[in-house]
Parts: structure tokens; sequence; C-alpha cells
């Protein structure tokens, strides 16, 4: 146990990522080869029987997007892949991209074939130009090589919001529109880019897909939580000694990975809290750590696995301050396209900013309580209905610290 | 059908319906704000939220579609705390000053908030400090009242096709702007004003100015004249708490005496007027191949849209006044000489549906008789205000006429006011001018009611004229393509830059739903069938007007007055 497994990192470092021929050397395209010989819907089928689960933060099975995206009737169909990390701590996806290019580009060809697209975008976050470049070199070998058929890329950048990783919202974005969400049903698959039938899949999603291809569902679905089978990979942030990155099978626990893979807390300080996911995970007291970084067990315990980012918190750091931070940054990243969100984030920033500031009383806490539930319920997408949850979970847990700074 | 319960009843609805369309079957009403009858739905102020058995979150009943057995609960206390602290929310900015606001009484946030009994708000009020913009004469806009529901934005883009509004920054900084970011009138707006139908709240309003008026009536030096657009009766009925329709004109006319007005007289006399010149002027142009198709020119919403969009194509605008512009022309002229009156103290007001009308009048070209042609526009909403506040009881008025000599009008005046009213008008006066003989059927049904474009043809004894019709700009600039890129072979085309023609003007009472636009174009064609006379070319008072004054139709004096020209509107950002 606690030991990494690299499986969407498995060329990381072993290849020169502009060059094709080094990806080729190490099996690359193989999967994609062997795909196109399969029937799509037994290919589907067997991404299904992996259990292999979105890694973008919401988890749900790969197979069956795909599957609705198959069979939604349309002369068009569009394969996307979110490369918009946004969420603060996390680098998963630059990592996968900036070092093994093609994986994630062989990853969309497959699903591309499996749900019948001829035409792929990348969008990727505003902030990593380099990586286009890296994308765009990738996608030019692939093509002089032919070895992505008649399935074309196309790499389109982010302008720096971060509901644009919300997928619906990154399809607007795509559309040339203002990035905002849109209402569900209807889902992407059945009506996503300009409409049509559309997957969206994170990076770290499609990069899993050549290796179950080439090695088999059941070898994937037996790595890991079942429920969640297969590796994950964390970035580590915060006060914790090897703040890097790891990418561990789903059964290992989060004391796993911040103490044995993570080396501690330096300094000898001792555990205060960590937060899984990003910015809108919850913050998860030490009774909580021997939890597996896997979907299902992390919503056990109030919190989510969402993008993997684990943010390590000693012992003389201010939650309630960490808090505060944390609703402003939400205040700005609201879209403002639904009522809920956009008042409610900028609300809870002034009374969390009141509560930091001394000012603040038990009511106020039950207000920001109450606005929380009212906004995890009843917020247009992800990012309203989840930016609360480090308040809730803070105040849940760690009550007492709140509790010191009212007036 | 689908079958599913809500709040225990059962009940079964078409598929693709929305939870809202099956509550309303259901005899359940859903509280909303950002929805909209006659617009796409945008699911973004959540009020409407319910819970659906099986789902942890809320579903906004607008956009969700019902499935199967679908158990959905409307009111229970999540659903009803959601809703009262979105309230809550949309409060905390909100200028709490619904006295003083322009839609005290008929605002959506106001009645939500009643109907959910906000009595305090645990948010701390916090108003955004924007400025007003009052830089056009027509439309004024406050986004400190503005709840971000979007319905402007669709009405301004989806409907008229403008696309003068849309957003700028996001989350609580997020705000509807007009291109750019700059003031309403550097924009492609035209004036329209179906933002302020669409608005839910007192964010969009006319430019009020009963104020000037009363002003007006106090001056003992001024002689205040009014005249009332076709479409304003039928509207204004609704405004004092009538059916539409049901005020009848002659106590209307009363009303506005008992206002203070010193003589009222009729737009649809002028409006008959445009009938013989515009009719004349086709006629012209089919016979000296001028350019074809000819347009109407009596909406100015339009006339500023073809300005904007199409400049290429003024020539085919008639040059034709609008009936308020020839009013106005002829009442410091022609009527202050018929009256004796001094025409420098005649204060020329009208009541008009339309909030582009303050704008034409105050274009620098329309000074004909020597004078402002028109002083003042009020709205259909403005004058129902005045008589609200100056507590006229017209159960309790004894009818009373118009003045002379530009007070009569016939039944095709009064059409003016619906889609498809000037192009019929048109037709009924046309063909017996052209053919010398008496039509035997004046309604023109082809061209009336809510489709968007409607064609006809009409043989003239020999003569073809293909004729179409487009109301609301987005169905306008459809026709306008076709124009330029000629793609059609019509002579003449009518449009109305509002949905349904000017009963749905953006001076008319508040008009969420298109079904109330077909409900006025209905009293309004009760109104022509009752007329006793129903062509423009019988008005006995227009006959005066050229025998004793313009002579004869498209002569020196129409020109003079009547007529106009047009110049393109060189907008930024297009």
């Amino acid at each position: 146990m606690a030991e990494e497994l690299r499986i969407v990192l498995r060329n990381y470092g072993k290849i020169d990522p502009l060059k094709i021929d080094d990806y080729i050397a190490q099996g690359g395209y193989k999967a994609l080869e062997k795909a196109r010989t399969m029937d799509p819907k037994a290919l589907i089928e067997e991404v299904k029987k992996s259990n292999l689960r979105g890694r973008g933060g919401a988890g749900f099975n790969c197979g069956q997007k795909w599957s609705f995206a198959y069979q939604a009737p349309g002369d068009e169909k569009y394969v996307v892949c979110n490369a918009d990390e946004g969420e603060p701590g996390t680098y998963k996806d630059r990592l996968i991209m900036e070092n093994d290019p093609h994986t994630l580009l062989e990853g969309m060809a497959i699903c591309a074939y499996a749900i019948g697209a001829k035409k792929g975008y990348i969008y990727c976050r505003g902030e990593y130009p380099h990586v286009t470049k890296i994308l765009k070199t990738a996608i030019s070998q692939a093509k002089e090589k032919g070895v992505l058929g008649d399935f074309d890329i196309e790499v389109r950048m982010g302008a720096g919001a971060y509901v644009c990783g919300e997928e619906t919202a990154l399809i607007e974005s795509l559309e040339g529109k203002r990035g905002e969400p849109r209402f569900k049903p209807p889902y992407p698959p059945s009506e996503g880019l300009w409409g049509k039938p559309t997957i969206v899949n994170n990076v770290e999603t499609l990069a899993n897909i050549p290796v179950i291809v080439e090695k088999g569902a059941e070898w994937f679905a037996s790595i890991g939580v079942p429920s969640y089978p297969g590796t994950k990979v964390v970035t580590l942030t915060g006060d914790v000694n090897n703040r890097t990155f790891f990418e561990v099978p789903t059964n290992t626990t989060i004391r796993e990975v911040i103490y044995k893979l993570g080396g501690g807390i330096p300094g000898g300080k001792k555990f205060k809290a960590v937060q899984i996911g990003g910015t809108s995970g919850a913050f998860i007291p030490e009774s909580n750590l021997d939890t597996p970084i896997a979907f299902d067990n992390m919503a056990a315990i109030g919190a989510t696995l969402g993008s993997g980012a684990v943010f390590v918190l000693d012992e003389t750091r201010q939650i309630v301050d960490t808090v505060s931070q944390i609703t402003k940054f939400f205040e700005h990243e609201s879209c403002g396209k639904c009522a809920p969100c956009r008042e409610g984030t900028a609300r809870s920033a002034e009374i969390m900013e009141k509560i930091n500031a001394g000012l603040g009383s038990q009511k106020d806490l039950n207000l920001l309580q109450k606005l929380g539930r009212v906004m995890s319920y009843s917020c247009l997408c992800g990012l309203g209905q989840a930016a609360m949850i480090p308040a809730l979970s803070t105040i849940e847990h760690f009550r007492a610290d709140y509790e010191a700074k009212f007036v | 059908m689908i079958n599913l319960t809500i709040d225990g009843v059962k009940v079964s609805v078409p598929q693709g319906s929305t939870i809202l369309q099956a509550a309303a079957q259901a005899g359940i009403r859903i509280p909303t704000l950002c929805w909209h009858p006659d617009q796409a739905i945008k699911a973004n102020c959540r009020i409407c939220v319910c819970e659906v058995e099986g789902n942890r979150l809320l579903q906004a009943a607008c956009s969700t579609p019902v499935t199967e057995g679908m158990v959905v609960k409307t009111k229970t206390p999540k659903v009803i705390e959601a809703r009262t602290m979105i309230l809550q929310l949309l409060l905390s900015n909100h200028p709490q000053d619904c006295l003083n606001c322009i839609r005290n009484g008929n605002c959506e946030l106001q009645d939500l908030a009643a109907e959910y009994f906000i009595r305090e708000n645990p948010f701390e009020l916090k108003t955004r400090g924007y400025e007003l913009d009052r830089s056009t004469p027509s439309i004024v806009r406050d986004q400190n009242k503005c709840v971000l529901c979007r319905r402007c934005i669709d009405a301004c883009s989806v409907t008229q096709s403008v696309y003068a509004l849309g957003l700028e920054n996001r989350g609580a900084a997020a705000m509807v702007v007009p291109t750019m970011g700059e003031q309403l009138i550097e924009s492609p707006c035209v004036m329209c004003g179906q933002c302020i139908h669409a608005c839910p709240v007192g964010a969009i309003y006319e430019n009020e100015q009963i104020d000037e008026l009363l002003d007006a009536i106090a001056d003992p030096d001024k002689i205040v004249v009014t005249q009332i657009a076709p479409a304003v009766r039928v509207a204004l009925s609704e405004e004092i708490g009538m059916a539409t329709g049901e005020l009848p004109m002659e106590v209307l006319v009363a009303g506005l005496r008992q206002v203070g007005f010193d003589y009222v007289l009729h737009t649809n006399f002028t409006a008959d007027l445009t009938i013989i010149e515009e009719g004349n002027e086709l006629l012209k142009r089919l016979n000296e191949g001028g350019v074809l198709p000819m347009f109407t020119s009596c909406s100015p919403g339009w006339i500023n849209f073809c300005e904007t969009f199409y400049p290429d194509l003024l020539d085919h605008l008639s040059t034709c006044k609008s009936p308020q512009q020839m009013f106005g022309a002829l009442v410091k002229t022609y009527w202050a000489d018929k009256m004796n009156i001094d025409p420098s103290k005649i204060y020329s007001v009208s009541i008009m549906p339309c909030t582009a009308k303050k704008y034409e009048a105050s274009r620098p070209e329309m000074c004909d008789s020597g004078y402002r042609d028109v002083d003042l526009v009020l709205t259909t909403r403005e004058v129902g205000r005045l008589f609200r506040m100056s507590g006229v009881d017209f159960s309790k008025l004894a009818p009373s006429q118009f003045d002379p000599w530009m007070g009569k009008y016939t039944g095709a005046g009064v059409i003016f006011g619906a889609t498809g009213g000037v192009m019929e008008a048109a037709l009924r006066t046309v063909y017996e001018v052209v053919t010398k003989e008496e039509l035997k059927d004046i309604n023109f049904t082809a061209v009336r009611g809510m489709e968007g474009i409607k064609e006809a043809e009409v043989d003239l004894k020999g003569t073809v004229v293909k004729v179409a019709v487009a109301h609301g700009l987005s169905n306008a600039r459809k026709l306008m393509d076709l124009v330029r890129d000629g793609k059609c072979d019509y002579h003449f085309i009518e449009i109305m830059a509002c949905p349904g023609g000017c009963i749905g003007g953006g001076g008319q009472p508040i008009t969420k739903a298109n079904v109330k636009r077909a409900e006025r174009i209905e009293a309004i064609y009760v109104e022509d069938e009752k007329m006793p006379i129903r062509k423009s070319h019988e008005n006995p008072e227009v006959k005066t007007l050229y025998d004793e004054f313009l002579h004869e139709p498209l002569g020196h004096k129409s020109h003079e007055l009547l007529h106009t020209h047009y110049t393109p509107k060189n907008k930024k950002y297009l």
C-alpha cells in the first residue's frame, strides 16, 4: 500500500513529449488501432465495464456517458477534452499534457471512434499557453503520421474563468459565448456543442482510455476501490513535506497520501485539516484521514474527491481566515447567471469577512449555514452548489475556531 | 402522454412539457421571475425550484422536463426556505423605494416579496450605486433595480434582433449594459421599448414627462391640443381597470377634457391622411418605375432600425411622415388657421403607444410648421397615471365628441394600431382609386393576426400588387434581407417595430404575453367593424383638408408638411 501506480502518467519522464515516435515506441496508438477493430458498441461496453469514472470531479461512469452520445441521433458529434484545469492547487492535467500529450489524443480518438465523432476540441486553460504549444505540436505530428485517421482535433484556449471547467460553460465558451453554465437536462451527450451530441471528458479520464483498451476492463476494474477503480493523480500543497504529485490506486487513504507519500507535516507541527478536491472541497479533520481517496468513500464523509488536490493545513493555520479567502474566490468566480450563486457568493464573502474580522456572532454563523444549505441545492451549476462546502464543513468540524472569533 | 404527480395531484401532460407547464395544468401556480411566456427558458432566477423525488438538488420547474412517474412537491419547507432566501438575496441589493418606483403595484419582484411575506431581510441592504442612463429621449435604464433575469436582452436580441443589450462583468458585478458598456444612445437601440415590457421590475422604463404636460396645462398662455394614436384606447382601458377595449372613445375624449386638454383631436385623422399620401406615393412608384418595394414609415422604431441596419434601403421607405408628425405639422398650420388660433400658443401633445415616438418628435427635422411640430409625447402608461392622479371617474363621464377639422376618422385609421392595419387600410383605398370600383369585401384578413410575416396579393383589375407585412424587428430583418438580396418581388411592405403592431408598443400597459397583444388586436377590429366609414378616402375632414389646404396628394403643400427624408445612423460597433 501507499505506493505509486502510474497509469495516466505511465510515460512521464520516459519519453520526449514532443516526439511522437517516442510515444509509439512505448506502444502508443496501439490501443487506438485495437479499438478500431472493435465494434463501437463493444468498445463502449468495455469502457463501461472498466468502471472508469470521470476524473474531473463528477465521477460519472465514462462508458455510460459515451453510450448516451452513441445512442443520440445526430449527423455530427463532438469529443471535447476538458483541460481547463482551473482548480487551485491542481496540476494533474498539465502534467499529462506536458509530458505525454499523445495519450490524451489517443484517448480522444478512441472516444471519437466509439461515439462516431469526427471532430474534437481540447479546451485548454488560459494560463497554460505553453501547453497549447505542446498539444498543437502533438496534433500536427499525429496528423502527419496519419494515426488519427479522419478525426480532427483543435486546441482552444480559455480566458481565465474558473466556471468554464463546468462542462456546459465550457461548451458555451467554445461556441464563442459568455462562459456560463446551461441548465440541464439536456445533458451534453444528447445536446452539447452547437446542440450536437458531445462528450466532455477530463484530461485524466481520457488518458486512462488507451490503457483500458490495451489491458482490458477487468484489469482496470481490479485496481483500487471497486466502486471507483484505477488510480488518481493527487497534487499536494500546503503544510506537507513533499509538495509534489503522486499517482496512486484509489484505495490509498488520505493519511497515506499525507504521511507516507507526502512525508508528513514539516517542522514537527500537528495536523489541523486537509482540503481535498480543490477550492470547493470539504475540510477534513484528523478523524476522517483513513478514508480512501475514492469518490463514494469521500462522499460518505461529506467530502468530495474533486480534482484530487490535497491542501494540508497544520495547527498554526487560521481556518476561518482560509475559508474567508475561499469565499472571496467564489465571489470573484461566480459567473453571475443564477441568482443564488451571484448574490449568495457575494454575501457569504461579506459575512465571512465580518466573522474573520472579529465582528461576527452566532447569528452570522447561522445565516451562513442557511445560505450554504440553500445554495447547495438551488444553484444552477456545481460552482454555486459547492461554493459553500468549505464554510459548511469547517463550521461542522472546526466550530470552535469560528466561536473564538465572535465579538 | 406523461403521467406525474404534483403536490399529490395526478396530472397527464404531453412529452416534453416542463414541470411548470404540468403544474399549471394541475392548477398549481409555481412562482417565476426570469420565466417569460414568449421567450426561451433561462432558469437563472431559481425562484421556481421544486422538490423532485429522488433528487438531492431542487429542480427549476421552468426548465425541467417531466418524466413518467415523477413526483414533484412545490411547497415543502425546503422549497419555501430556498425561495424565501433567494428573494431575500435579490432584495438585499434592490433599492427599497417601492413607493417611488414607476413599477409600484406592477412589479413581479414586489409581488413575490408579498407572496412570500418577506418582512425582514437577514442580509444587509447594499444597493449598487449605478448611475441612471437617461441618454435617450425615450427610455431610462436603472441598473440598480435590475434582477439580471435577462428578459430585456432576449427581447432586444431575439424578438427585435437589435442586440443593443448584453452582459458585462460577472458574479455580483454582472450587469446588463448597452453595446460595449456605453450609454444607450451610443448603442444600436431603436427605442422600441420592448425591453420595458420584458422587465419584471423598474429597471427599464419610459422617459416620464407627465410634469411637462401639467406645466403646460397650468400655463394660461398655452393652448394644449392633443392627438390620440389608434392603438391607445383599447389598451388604456386596461390602465384604468377596464377590460381591453372597453373604454368608449367618447368617454375617453371626455376624460381628456376633464384632465385639462383644451382641444382633443385624433391621430386616426392623420392615419387616414397617411393612406391618401402613401397610397398615391405607391401608385406613383408603380407607374413611374420608382424604387420598390415601398416600405411603410409610420413606426419610428422601424425607421430607426432601417436607418441603423439597412441604410442602403432608405430609398424604399415611403417619404410620408408618420401620422403623429403629419398631425404635428398640420395642427400648427391648417388647424390653427381653421380655428383662428395663434400657432405659437399651441402646445401639441400626442398620446402614443410608443416610446420611439418621443424620439421621433425630437428629431431636428420635425419642425416644418415653423415650430416644434409635436411638443410632447406621452405614452399610454403615462396617460393612465395622469387619469389616476386626476381622479377621473370614467363611469360618470358624459360622452364627448372630438373637436373639429382633425378629429374625424374611419375604420381604416383605427386599424393602424394593429399589425397589417396600415396595409389593409392602404389596400382599401388603393383598390378603389385605381379600379374606380367599390370594394365588395373590404376585410383583407390575410394581413391580419400575430403571424410574424404575412403576405397577400391584390388584383387591381389587371395589375397584381404583392404585399408583405412584418411585425417585430426580427421578422422585419428577414424581409429586409430578402429585399437587400433582391430575392422578393413585393411591391409594398408594412413594417411595425413592435410585436402585434402599435397595440404592443413600448408605451402600452406592461404586456408580458403575446396573448394580450392578440386580445388588443381583436378589440381594434371590433372598433373598425363598428365604424360607419371604413375607408380613408371617404373621411369627410380629410376631403376638406385637400379641398381647402393641400389641394392634391403629393402636392406642394404635402411635400412641405407631410413628407420627410431619412439619414443613415452611423452607429459605432456595427
